[in-house]
């Protein structure tokens, strides 16, 4: 069964058509890369999902449910975690304050107002925030600022945040871009240790190495449009998506 | 009709320094990215440079009055007078035209210092502390006016020759009734004069083509190796000229006073919200157009069914059209909207 | 950078020391010069504002240049109950902070549809009609230019009415304002303080405080995290505006009558500059900058030529006939030159205010110790 249906979807900035007709479907529990050259509205396809832009016309389901319309937070609620390819976080707050946000979103909704309760007594937040940042091996850096933090930390930082919300589909911006060797090796380990998790996943990637130990199926993308979709192996010897990456040297 | 015809005059004068205000503010926020709640207080010191000029100008001395006959009387007579005769007195009649001279390059100078000393150590903090610290300076401005001269209005008087009303609808056969103060005539073309001519600066010189294109693209302009910020701190001159101009030439409508710069700088930032953060003539038109709605509000008539209109009409029409049109009237899309 | 971790035990010692300061000011206070009920009834007064403030500002990250039109609201509500029906003060509260709260709400409403710099404009632009409004239209509620005050002809219908020429007393269930020399009015603004203190603390140390912080300093975070901005930043507005309209409340309860200069914009912009001098976003920040410049304000504005000229005579004439005109742009009438100097240089060189001052200073010495 598909999780996300993504079809007919358009939309243009201005005369330059971003997307173009798309149409993807995302099965559930699968990790599902997208990759295609710089500016073949990849990013901007994700956007669309997480009500970041409307777009021109299509329809976007999930869950057999139209998300056409519906606010950021509102998609959220309904189990959709992006992780950005800048690392958004609350750089002003400690790392466990960073933790506790997205698990009170999950646990009491897009509004709760509780002005009188002591956040540090909630056990169960706590608890929670603490396992899933020791989940990324950063439990030690509790107490730290999150803006102090390394790119590459910020950005486990973020993950171990869209995680904690058991997100029904997590989606994954380039997650290893500018990471040195060592960085991305060890997100990759970290994205395996997740894949087993029951969480469908789509993942945007540059790097070949990360989409070829990763994921189940490829999409690849090219001028807003959905050009080829198969296994990572018949991705790896088609000559279309060689040709999208003119020449394609990584590929 | 006519009215209207004086209310929509009426308007133009006042939405004139509006709009010359709001301008420097458009190109100040469009290039450099700051916001200038010091700008108030540069419109202010353009009115006291003329006041200033005034003062030197009227340096006076004592003579005998020779009109007095029967004992032994003195009256204060301008030195320039007394060196010059009728010119001396025509230099003084014209004291506040004469004052631009004066005033050009000290605006100019006022403008580099303020950018070079304290704004531009602010491009990179966020829009809060720009408002705040300019906030601050514009209160110092202020207070340091009112030190030198004092809590109370100074009347400037126009020259003799544009003192006094016009008849415009003896010149369009409208009738009698609409008479119209000759100097206001005057700061309308004036202000129409400062727009034009910064227009044809940013429309027909490199200088103002870097700038423009900065306005659209900051980013873009930067990378092609220009460097931005040095030029643009002459924008900031330029803009502080051109808020002096505005508050010197409507010293005859509005006698200066320490707390003018504050007043029209509320105003002011209403004019550029509605005419949309970061576009030059949207800042123009708004600055007419609510020019003209404050005077068409003050009319008896719409007091009469409206009470109190007069009073909020353009901070009314600023909420409208920021809920209605979030970015103005001809505003463009992500400006300042971080 | 580690952030303090706080415990509920460590929040109650703050409370405890807080209270202490604050209720034995006049003791204190005395050697600073600065222990008369009337100075430390605007410490208070002021420093509840800023507290309120900063839930907005310091906390959500929201620049408001329109809460000085609480205050009006909170005055001018409390002055109209004293004139209705009692001089009590705690009716006269409640119906001032309850609707400085609705007016807060609408105002929030409206505002908050857009943030930065629209939303201050916004918020200026409204306090700004409030301010002009109260001058002109609404003149029977106001009183306009003469302010509104209690008077004799008053309905008052729980009280007895005020005999011709008597000077009307606001009280506590009897305790009137001026008892124990001025003191009795001191210490209710000072309980108002200790209460408004505690809540802001409950309010920072809770989920909702952390939202707050959320849309500080990442709003778009908040958004794909599922959480709506909207409301929390609505419910910080609203909140603010009441700890606003309770120290309007306050000042209309020690001195009954209101006037509408409360309401200009500058004097939004005075609480502003509290919040930035004393530390945005601390706890006891804003309360410490309000209390200095209501202190230097008072010290400030008393100091003239004459005064400067008498502390500088061991000064030879020459030097004194440059340096006393000089000195005197800045005190007396000339406190806001100061006020506004002080306030760019904090801006500039020390964004965190007092609190950081002290942070910076106190870790300064503990290196030295380690080394």
């Amino acid at each position: 069964m598909s999780v996300l249906e993504i079809s007919g979807v358009n939309k243009t900035f201005g005369g330059l058509k971003a997307l173009d007709d798309v149409n993807l479907q995302i099965e559930e529990k699968t990790v599902h890369a997208v990759i295609g050259p710089n500016g073949a509205g990849k990013s901007t396809l994700l956007n669309a999902v997480i009500g970041k832009l409307i777009p021109d016309t299509g329809t976007i389901m999930f869950m057999n449910q139209n998300m056409i319309g519906l606010k950021p937070h509102q998609i959220n609620q309904l189990g959709i975690s992006r992780v950005f390819q800048t690392p958004e976080i609350f750089a002003d707050l400690s790392l466990m304050e960073n933790m506790m946000i997205p698990l009170l979103a999950h646990r009491d909704g897009e509004f709760k107002l509780a002005a009188w309760k002591r956040s540090d007594m909630d056990s169960e937040i706590q608890d929670k925030a603490a396992h899933f940042l020791e989940d990324v091996n950063m439990l030690e850096k509790a107490g730290l600022h999150a803006g102090s933090m390394s790119r590459g930390d910020k950005r486990r930082l973020e993950l171990a945040m869209c995680l904690s919300q058991d997100p029904k589909l997590l989606l994954l911006d380039e997650p290893t871009a500018g990471m040195a060797r060592a960085d991305t090796n060890n997100t990759i380990d970290l994205l395996l240790k997740i894949k087993s998790r029951g969480m469908t996943k789509v993942i945007i990637e540059h790097d070949m190495h990360v989409v070829f130990s990763l994921a189940d199926k490829v999409s690849v993308m090219a001028q807003g449009h959905v050009i080829v979709e198969g296994s990572p192996d018949e991705i790896k010897g088609d000559p279309r998506v060689r040709e999208a990456y003119l020449g394609g040297a990584e590929v | 009709m006519d009215a209207i015809l004086l209310q929509i005059l009426n308007g133009l004068d006042k939405g004139g320094a509006y709009a010359l205000i709001a301008l420097g503010l458009t190109l100040i926020f469009g290039t450099l990215g700051v916001v200038n709640f010091a700008h108030g207080a540069l419109f202010m010191l353009g009115a006291f440079v003329a006041v200033s000029v005034r003062e030197v100008l009227t340096i006076s001395t004592k003579v005998k009055d020779e009109s007095v006959t029967f004992f032994e009387a003195f009256k204060e007579i301008p030195y320039l007078e007394l060196w010059l005769g009728d010119t001396g007195k025509a230099i003084i009649d014209w004291s506040v035209p004469i004052s631009i001279l004066i005033a050009l390059p000290v605006m100019l100078l006022i403008g580099l210092v303020m950018e070079r000393g304290l704004i531009r150590h602010f491009y990179r903090r966020a829009h809060a502390d720009q408002i705040l610290v300019t906030f601050g300076l514009a209160i110092v401005v202020q207070e340091i006016i009112k030190a030198i001269y004092g809590a109370n209005p100074i009347p400037q008087p126009a020259p003799e020759m544009f003192s006094g009303t016009f008849n415009i609808g003896a010149l369009f056969g409208l009738g009698d009734n609409i008479v119209y103060p000759k100097w206001r005539i005057v700061y309308l073309f004036f202000a129409l004069g400062i727009i034009g001519a910064v227009f044809a600066f940013l429309q027909f010189t490199t200088f103002g083509m870097v700038v423009r294109a900065g306005m659209a693209d900051r980013q873009t302009v930067q990378l092609l190796g220009i460097n931005i910020t040095k030029r643009f701190s002459i924008v900031f001159g330029l803009a502080a000229v051109v808020a002096g101009m505005a508050g010197l030439m409507y010293t005859p409508i509005l006698s200066p006073n320490y707390h003018m710069g504050m007043d029209f700088l509320v105003l002011s930032f209403v004019v550029v919200v509605v005419g949309g953060m970061g576009s030059l003539p949207g800042a123009v038109a708004a600055g007419f157009l609510l020019g003209i709605l404050q005077s068409f509000a003050s009319m008896n008539e719409v007091k009469q069914i409206i009470p109190g209109i007069d009073q909020v009409i353009i901070y009314l029409v600023a909420m409208i059209v920021l809920l209605v049109r979030p970015r103005g009237l001809m505003g463009r899309k992500g400006v300042m909207e971080d | 950078m580690h952030i303090e971790k706080f415990t509920p035990k460590s929040d109650i010692m703050m409370v405890l020391i807080f209270s202490a300061v604050i209720l034995l000011m006049p003791i204190w206070l005395q050697p600073l010069g600065a222990a008369y009920p009337d100075l430390m009834q605007r410490f208070a007064i002021f420093g509840l504002f800023a507290i309120g403030f900063n839930i907005l500002f310091g906390q959500t990250g929201y620049l408001s240049f329109g809460h000085a039109a609480f205050i009006g609201v909170g005055s001018y509500t409390t002055v109209w109950i004293f004139k209705l029906f009692t001089l009590n003060i705690i009716p006269a509260m409640i119906a001032g902070v309850v609707l400085s709260g609705i007016f807060a709400l609408v105002i929030g409403f409206i505002c908050l549809r857009r943030t930065g710099i629209y939303f201050s404009i916004l918020t200026l632009a409204l306090a700004q009609m409030s301010y002009n409004l109260a001058y002109s239209v609404l003149t029977p509620i106001t009183m306009g230019e003469t302010g509104l005050q209690v008077e004799a002809s008053d309905p008052r219908a729980w009280e007895a009415p005020l005999a011709e020429g008597e000077v009307p007393r606001t009280h506590l269930f009897g305790l009137e304002m001026t008892d124990l020399g001025g003191l009795a009015g001191f210490y209710i603004c000072a309980a108002f303080l200790i209460l408004g203190f505690y809540v802001a603390l409950r309010i920072t140390r809770s989920p909702f405080g952390s939202m707050l912080r959320g849309i500080k300093t990442n709003n778009t975070r908040m958004a794909y995290t599922g959480l709506n901005a909207r409301p929390y930043a609505l419910a910080a507005f609203v909140i603010s505006g009441m700890y606003a309209g309770l120290a309007g409340s306050l000042m209309a309860a020690m001195d009954p009558l209101a006037g509408a200069e409360r309401m200009q914009w500058t004097a939004s912009g005075e609480v502003v500059l509290m919040t930035i001098l004393g530390g945005v976003g601390t706890l006891v920040g804003p309360v410490i900058g309000a209390a200095s410049i209501k202190y230097f304000e008072n010290i400030f504005s008393a100091i003239d030529g004459a005064v400067l000229s008498s502390a500088l005579d061991f000064l030879p004439e020459a030097v004194l006939n440059v340096i006393v005109p000089v000195l005197s742009l800045f005190v007396g009438k000339g406190w806001h030159l100061t006020l506004g100097l002080v306030f760019m240089l904090v801006v500039i060189f020390l964004p965190g205010g007092i609190m950081e001052g002290y942070r910076r200073i106190k870790a300064r010495f503990s290196k030295a110790d380690a080394e």
